[in-house]
């Protein structure tokens, strides 16, 4: 049912405020729409049962495991949504910005101050700027710093480097900026490959783009050296925050080299992820970048917020105002809960939660990299798909009929039938075991019965889509 | 600990389980010498605590002054069923629908999401939400450039000044040239446009209704742009479509805007969402995710994501564009107030903004030293011209807890006699007679 069928004449959702003068339309009819807009004339309770019933046909957070690797589902606490919800903060006008109203945005300000200042803190750099409204636009924000940095100095780059586990908005964004992309593969152990990278490494590289820990959960223990020649030929190391969870309050980005770094405030801190966006994507650099930051910028001066007045070697304005401020307004809400034992404590029971499960399922999947992880676990299901033809999509699908949500599949895209599970810090043990324990009856079942897998999901509100039909015969759009 | 379930018996009985001593064992990969230096962090607070403090925080924020402002960004109503709605936290606490069996609510939702902002906008085809308005042209500015393989880019003066900083940002740094038009009024001077358009542009970007509100028709000079195989990039105001002629009946080719307007709230500024609208022909060079309708193994009625071969997670350095999380939970609200308020809500809408903006722009032209500056007719903003600093105005009626507008003076240094008024459907006739009164006082 769409909300275009139970359309009738005449029906409206809302009433609005009265016309209370009386004027005249102003318009030529060269100038006006010829017909309306053909949207649907629904009563509010049609519109209200119409998306509830929606929303019953997705799988949450609220109501379902969510192991999602690299996307750190954790639990978005509710409190962030009281205080979002507040008039003082969600009416403000941003165009008080433009007119230089600081005096009437001193709350505002303070929250952009403040936030700031805990993110410096807590990833070692020397300052941050908001304005990135999500991961990969912080990418681009700080591709675009490290290029502003080269040609100030004179510096002729070309390449941008990354590794073959990396997620595909490094390279996206690399592109973006202009830059060619290198790619390293990993080596054995699933870390970057230091002889390749030594031999790529020239003067004509301008930036490194690392996860740490990597996409396979990998701690790259010669991360220091990495830096150190990077550096070495003036190329700066930009630090991409999707798997800060793993690390947060042992390690920080800043102590170890990187020059630049962004957050994932929808992973790391805690913010809905909204069915694929908001997110929020602040981007934090060093002492030596500050000149090169985004124009809007907040400065204390006599007790007073305000705006700082931007050099001239800022990369000028990457979003209208501060991002998605009311993205980071609930961050701000979740950090000052936890705290500095909390934040500590975000690393620890994540890493437990997924190592727990590596050792619970090594027995019954391919490890392709077999040693302990840090905030998530690749898996491969390789040799099912060898001896069963039961692949990593059929074991997803099948995980769906128990109310788990499907771990990420088919990356990094460098292991075969690659099942990557982050089971963040706020999901319990028994559940955990009990999605370990449909994990292994997956395997069961794939080897006694395989074909069985081809019509899974069964109890879910369809069956798998055809996706091919969906991109040959285009239908986007009920128009 | 907050939010995370772990008792001391489930500590060690997973430790046991992986074979660790302790919980610092865990991060033992990690060098010693590259553990944080400082974590300096303050002790964490109760929820009740921290709510109590934001509270605070809040209350150093006026947001009890009736806003004249708009710039893009405008007082509109947000229906209560929107909130309800996309409080449900199966909306909101889900993530990107890349299960498609576990996810058709928000699929779906984004499938009637692209239905209704082509129909707003009578054009083809939209993918599923940009961040926002400003990066939505520049990503369109982008795509125009791909298309034709051309990079003269030239963008018009009424284009919101905001906007075009975002642009040349992107531009710039890929060594593309923005050209800029200038006008002596605050409409667009055709002819200097049709003057500059040639066989190396690759598009011509303006806004309707413009920065300063004035609302013109761009068909002939997007004749003119297609007898190039240039493209014509639009800027619009959601609101205005339910009245105003549509970027499809132009002829645009790529037409973006802001859903702010769409039932989400100011939130200084964000989180909005960027809608990216085109023809069919141009699908495989838009940015961004696009739900298709298809049907399951049983032939049933299924959306997933589709064309995501255009995309970064797929086709890394050569995907359109580097954007992976959109603004979903924006456009779903947009989809929501776009069904609440139907076919003839929303043309009642449009049409209140505009006879409201007219009552107070007709009143405003009483008053002897102000005078209107648009020459066009203007949607729900106008431009007058006062006899002192708009700076000054905006400072003086603020005191008497009205934000007059956006002081033009702000985007360009000649122009600081110039206030930018905008009036929606939330303005009462009560509200616009003491704005002309207060405004007659301070001057």
């Amino acid at each position: 049912m769409s909300v275009f069928d139970n359309s009738k004449k005449g029906r409206k959702g809302v009433k609005l405020p009265r016309l209370d003068v009386d004027t005249k339309i102003e318009f030529s009819n060269k100038l006006l729409r010829e017909n309306k807009a053909e949207l649907p004339e629904l009563s509010e309770l049609d519109v209200v049962r119409h998306f509830t019933r929606l929303s019953s046909k997705n799988f949450s957070i609220d109501k379902n495991f969510y192991p999602l690797g690299s996307c750190t589902m954790k639990y978005n606490p509710k409190i962030e949504e009281k205080v979002a919800s507040l008039e003082s903060f969600n009416t403000v006008h941003p165009h008080l910005i433009l007119n230089d109203l600081s005096e009437d945005i001193q709350g505002s300000l303070e929250i952009i101050s403040k936030s700031e200042e805990l993110f410096c803190e807590m990833t070692g750099m020397d300052a941050f700027t908001l304005t990135p409204q999500a991961g990969a636009h912080g990418e681009m924000t700080g591709i675009m710093l490290i290029h502003a940095y080269h040609q100030n100095k004179g510096n002729k780059k070309r390449y941008v480097i990354v590794p073959d586990s990396s997620h595909g908005t490094n390279p996206a964004t690399a592109s973006m900026v202009g830059y060619e992309v290198i790619t390293i593969k990993s080596d054995k152990s699933g870390d970057m490959n230091i002889n390749e990278f030594k031999e790529k490494m020239s003067d004509e590289v301008a930036a490194v783009m690392l996860t740490v820990p990597n996409t396979l959960g990998i701690f790259n223990p010669n991360i220091k050296e990495i830096c150190d020649i990077a550096h070495s030929y003036d190329a700066l190391m930009y630090y991409d925050g999707a798997n800060l969870n793993a690390i947060l309050g042992v390690v920080r980005p800043g102590d170890i080299g990187f020059d630049v770094t962004h957050l994932n405030l929808h992973k790391t801190f805690a913010t809905p992820h909204g069915g694929g966006g908001p997110g929020s994507g602040p981007v934090g650099v060093k002492e030596f970048l500050k000149p090169f930051l985004p124009n809007l910028q907040v400065e204390k001066k006599d007790g007073k917020y305000g705006f700082k007045k931007v050099s001239e070697q800022s990369i000028g304005r990457i979003s209208p105002f501060f991002g998605n401020y009311m993205v980071t307004l609930r961050a701000l809400v979740y950090i000052l809960i936890l705290g500095k034992e909390g934040l500590m404590n975000v690393s620890k029971k994540a890493v437990l939660n997924a190592n727990y499960i590596r050792v619970k399922l090594k027995e019954y999947y391919d490890m392709p990299y077999d040693m302990p992880c840090m905030h998530e676990c690749v898996l491969s299901a390789a040799s099912l798909l060898k001896e069963h033809k039961v692949r990593a999509l059929d074991i997803a699908k099948y995980l769906l009929d128990f109310g788990l949500h499907a771990p990420t599949i088919y990356f990094p895209l460098i292991v075969k039938e690659a099942i990557m599970i982050e089971p963040t810090e706020t999901e319990n043990k028994e559940d955990i075991d009990y999605f370990c324990k449909k994990m292994v009856d997956a395997v069961t079942l794939a080897k006694q019965n395989p074909k069985v897998f081809h019509d899974l999901p069964k109890t879910l509100p369809v069956s798998r889509p055809d996706e091919t039909k969906a991109a040959r015969e285009l239908d986007i759009c009920q128009c | 600990m907050p939010y995370t379930p772990h008792t001391k018996e489930d500590i060690s009985s997973m430790l046991e389980i992986i074979g660790l001593e302790d919980e610092d064992a865990l991060f033992d990969s990690i060098p010693k010498e590259l553990r944080v230096k400082s974590f300096a962090l303050p002790e964490g607070l109760s929820e009740f605590e921290v709510f109590e403090a934001l509270k605070d925080t809040g209350k150093k924020n006026k947001t009890d002054k009736t806003l004249f402002i708009g710039g893009g960004y405008y007082d509109h109503v947000v229906p209560s069923a929107v909130d309800a709605l996309s409080m449900r936290s199966e909306f909101y606490t889900a993530y990107t629908p890349y299960q498609a069996e576990a996810s058709q609510g928000t699929l779906q939702a984004l499938y009637e999401y692209q239905s209704l902002i082509c129909r707003l906008f009578e054009m083809d085809v939209t993918n599923a939400s940009m961040y926002d308005g400003g990066t939505a042209l520049a990503e369109a500015a982008l795509m125009a450039i791909r298309i034709r393989k051309r990079d003269k880019v030239i963008v018009d003066s009424g284009v919101n000044p905001v906007y075009k900083t975002i642009l040349k940002t992107y531009l710039k740094i890929r060594g593309f040239e923005v050209e800029e038009i200038n006008s002596e009024s605050f409409e667009t001077d055709k002819n200097e446009v049709l003057s500059k358009i040639d066989e190396q542009t690759a598009c011509f970007i303006f806004q309707n209704p413009n920065f300063f509100g004035s609302v013109q028709d761009f068909s002939d000079i997007i004749e003119k742009l297609h007898s190039v195989k240039a493209l014509a990039v639009g800027s619009f105001y959601p609101v205005s479509l339910g009245l105003l002629k549509t970027p499809g009946a132009m002829g645009v080719d790529i037409a973006t805007a802001d859903g702010q307007s769409l039932g989400n709230y100011l939130g200084f500024g964000g989180p909005s969402f960027g809608i990216m609208v085109t023809k069919k022909e141009f699908i495989r060079q838009i940015p961004g995710r696009i739900v298709g309708k298809t049907v399951d193994k049983e032939n049933k009625e299924a959306f997933v994501l589709t064309l995501q071969a255009r995309e970064q997670h797929i086709r890394r350095q050569k995907a359109t564009s580097n954007i992976c999380s959109n603004q979903n939970l924006m456009a779903l609200r947009a989809t929501i107030f776009l069904s609440l308020l139907g076919k003839d809500g929303f043309k009642e809408l449009s049409t209140l903004n505009h006879l409201k903006t007219n009552y107070l722009k007709d009143e405003l032209s009483k008053i002897d030293n102000i005078t209107i500056k648009n020459l066009t007719p203007t949607f729900n903003e106008f431009v007058i011209k006062l006899p002192k600093k708009a700076s000054k105005v905006i400072e003086q009626m603020s005191k008497s807890d009205i934000y007059a507008g956006i002081d033009v003076g702000k985007t360009d240094k000649n122009l600081d006699k110039f206030l930018l008024v905008a009036v929606t459907e939330k303005r009462t006739k009560k509200q616009m007679d003491r704005f002309v009164k207060v405004l007659k006082e301070v001057l």
